[in-house]
């Protein structure tokens, strides 16, 4: 039970998929304009990981060697186009916004990287509860960061306005460069940084 | 321990099952998605009138308000009409035309092109709402222009864009320029007169202001709203003969 | 042709593949440490890019898109297939960056040795997979501006980790605080350069 809730927790911090093994960074950063995308585009990396971790783990033991990355391919192909289907039947509007990058899942490192690092190894329940764990530690960098530029950005959170008009009236602006892509890149680095500074072992040398 | 035969057996079975999963996926999705566009184009040509609509109630609003559609070839003539909810006229709802294909139609002379006119009846007045496509800077440019019932006022636009410009050419979806077209005239005589100008006269009934910085889109504004309606010029015509002679 | 010019110098500074779209990121940040495997990375992907976009564009046309099997019979008029982009776009990835891997091997082993390497690395590049989502959802009218648009993402994105990784040369010798160093700083380089980019939004042809 411990080592299950250590596949769970481990993503979040020490092991996080984006800070720490850098993957899936591609996606996470076009889509944190806004927190609704971000939450969207998190719940879908979440579902794809488990859900193929489990497909895969199944046929672990029938896949043959020599086709491994094609097969594993194609079923994440299968899930991302299913995922894909869904949101454009039922939230039209925030699969609009993410266009691409939805279809972009398919390369996201953290999917195959985990089918190739755990699910080929292991078994199906352990494989889901990986998944989810490296689909929340893909969730929670996504979150803070749509947060973090919606607020500043657009002064609302989740569509409706936060910042009081008060505050605009002495003199307060948004800061429209927290929406352009560059600001991304920089709000990951400084995530880094202060995830590096409390948890000193991670420093590269 | 996997000879050849087993991986080709099991990359045919892989795929086969994927794809027919898929395709029942998509099969059984595929109204959900067409709702979630046509309301869409419901909303944009509510909100070219004027009317807000959200994505719950927009489809009944369109019902209630756009009670007419037809579907016009380049002499004027009515090639097809849908009214009160039924097909009255040719096979074709005018609402499933895509502005882009059928001016394509029209530029290669082809006489099954059916331009779209949607009449919406608010307040006792007719407007009638036609759409727009065109290019901006670095891809389309489109959206829709209502125009009262003299058939030449503006009553109001909605403008969409693929990859224009965001700041500069994007700020045609912006109320700020979309307000401009408000009251502006459109026809002088049988020309289509009102165009999107730098530094333009405000009072100027022909005149909107462009968007400063973004010329090349503003001109595509200017040019799409001449090319399009210019087509339109025909049929509007003959609704003004029609009403007049009774 | 002037509309072909303007998608290639918009492809390589406005919609660059990595600072607009962060496309490609995950390679680009490993192998951005010297200047020439980054040439050598950013070669390959270019190279890639000319080749499979248009064999995309031509899929999606003659095969995928509604209506596309017209030419095979009219009663296929309402046949469409698009759902199953993403499945064929990565197949087709796949199998052409093995085929030009052969092909290379066969006939320059020098080209071979030097980019060899990296071929296997970009069929999972997103930037790859990216570019032939977003040819199919911008729409592009024809081949010409197909290849104009795939010769200048790869441009763009080789312009981008040649240049990164030169300046991460330089800032081996300069004092980065400990958490900062490495990954953090390298994305707020990769911002800053982003933000310098941007200056090309308004540029007019």
């Amino acid at each position: 039970m411990a080592n299950n809730l250590k596949l769970i927790k481990n993503p979040l911090s020490k092991e996080n998929p984006i800070t720490v093994q850098v993957l899936g960074i591609c996606s996470a950063l076009a889509v944190t304009a806004q927190l609704k995308p971000a939450v969207v585009m998190a719940l879908s990396v979440t579902v794809v990981v488990a859900l193929s971790n489990v497909v895969v783990s199944l046929l672990r033991n029938t896949i043959p060697p020599r086709i491994r990355i094609i097969v594993q391919l194609v079923i994440v192909s299968m899930m991302v186009i299913l995922v894909d289907q869904v949101l454009k039947a039922f939230v039209y509007e925030v699969s609009k916004q993410l266009s691409v990058f939805v279809g972009l899942i398919i390369t996201n490192c953290i999917v195959m990287g985990r089918l190739e690092a755990f699910a080929m190894s292991h078994k199906p329940g352990v494989s889901f509860l990986d998944g989810i764990g490296n689909g929340l530690g893909y969730a929670f960098i996504l979150i803070t960061m749509g947060f973090i530029r919606e607020l500043f950005g657009s002064g609302t959170l989740w569509g409706c306005q936060i910042i009081p008009q008060a505050l605009y009236n002495i003199g307060y602006e948004n800061n429209g460069l927290m929406i352009m892509p560059p600001m991304a890149l920089i709000i990951v680095g400084i995530i880094i940084w202060v995830h590096r500074s409390r948890n000193k072992d991670l420093c590269e040398k | 321990m996997f000879s050849n035969k087993y991986i080709f057996v099991y990359s045919t079975i892989l795929v086969v099952v994927a794809a027919s999963i898929l395709s029942i996926a998509a099969v059984v999705l595929k109204p959900f998605q067409q709702k979630n566009q046509e309301v869409e184009k419901m909303q944009q040509l509510l909100s070219s009138v004027g009317i807000a609509s959200e994505t719950n109630n927009a489809e009944e609003l369109y019902n209630k308000y756009f009670t007419e559609e037809y579907g016009v070839n380049s002499e004027g003539e009515i090639v097809s009409s849908y009214i009160d909810q039924k097909q009255t006229k040719g096979s074709e709802r005018p609402f499933k035309a895509d502005m882009k294909k059928e001016l394509q139609k029209v530029k290669n002379n082809d006489r099954s092109a059916s331009l779209p006119v949607f009449v919406c009846n608010k307040d006792g007045k007719k407007n009638y709402v036609v759409p727009v496509s065109g290019a901006g800077l670095w891809g389309g440019i489109w959206g829709y222009m209502a125009v009262d019932d003299d058939l030449s006022t503006v009553v109001g636009v909605n403008f969409g864009h693929k990859s224009e410009t965001p700041g500069l050419g994007a700020e045609i979806t912006t109320e700020k320029f979309q307000n401009q077209f408000k009251g502006k005239q459109v026809f002088e005589g049988s020309q289509v007169k009102l165009q999107v100008k730098k530094r333009a006269d405000k009072q100027d009934k022909y005149q909107v202001d462009a968007i400063s910085g973004a010329t090349i889109t503003s001109t595509g504004v200017s040019n799409m709203i001449k090319d399009c309606l210019g087509l339109y010029i025909k049929y509007f015509e003959t609704i003004k003969t029609d009403s007049n002679g009774k | 042709m002037q509309e072909i010019i303007n998608i290639f110098v918009k492809s390589i500074f406005i919609d660059n593949m990595v600072f607009a779209f962060f496309l490609g990121m995950c390679s680009y940040l490993a192998v951005s440490k010297t200047v020439k495997t980054s040439m050598g990375l950013g070669l390959a992907v270019a190279f890639v890019l000319i080749i499979t976009v248009p064999v995309n564009y031509l899929i999606n046309k003659y095969i995928l898109a509604e209506g596309a099997l017209v030419w095979l019979s009219d009663s296929f008029k309402d046949v469409d297939l698009s759902f199953l982009s993403y499945i064929f776009f990565i197949a087709v990835v796949a199998a052409i960056v093995q085929l030009v891997e052969m092909f290379i091997e066969k006939v320059s082993p020098s080209l071979y040795s030097q980019l060899g390497i990296f071929l296997p690395l970009i069929a999972v590049n997103c930037a790859i997979l990216g570019a032939s989502l977003f040819m199919q959802e911008r729409d592009y009218a024809n081949v010409g501006e197909v290849v104009s648009f795939a010769a200048g993402s790869g441009i763009g994105w080789l312009l981008a980790i040649v240049s990164l990784a030169a300046i991460r040369e330089k800032i081996r010798y300069s004092h980065v605080p400990a958490p900062l160093k490495g990954l953090g700083i390298t994305f707020i380089i990769t911002g800053l350069m982003a933000i310098a980019f941007m200056s090309f939004l308004g540029i007019k042809l």
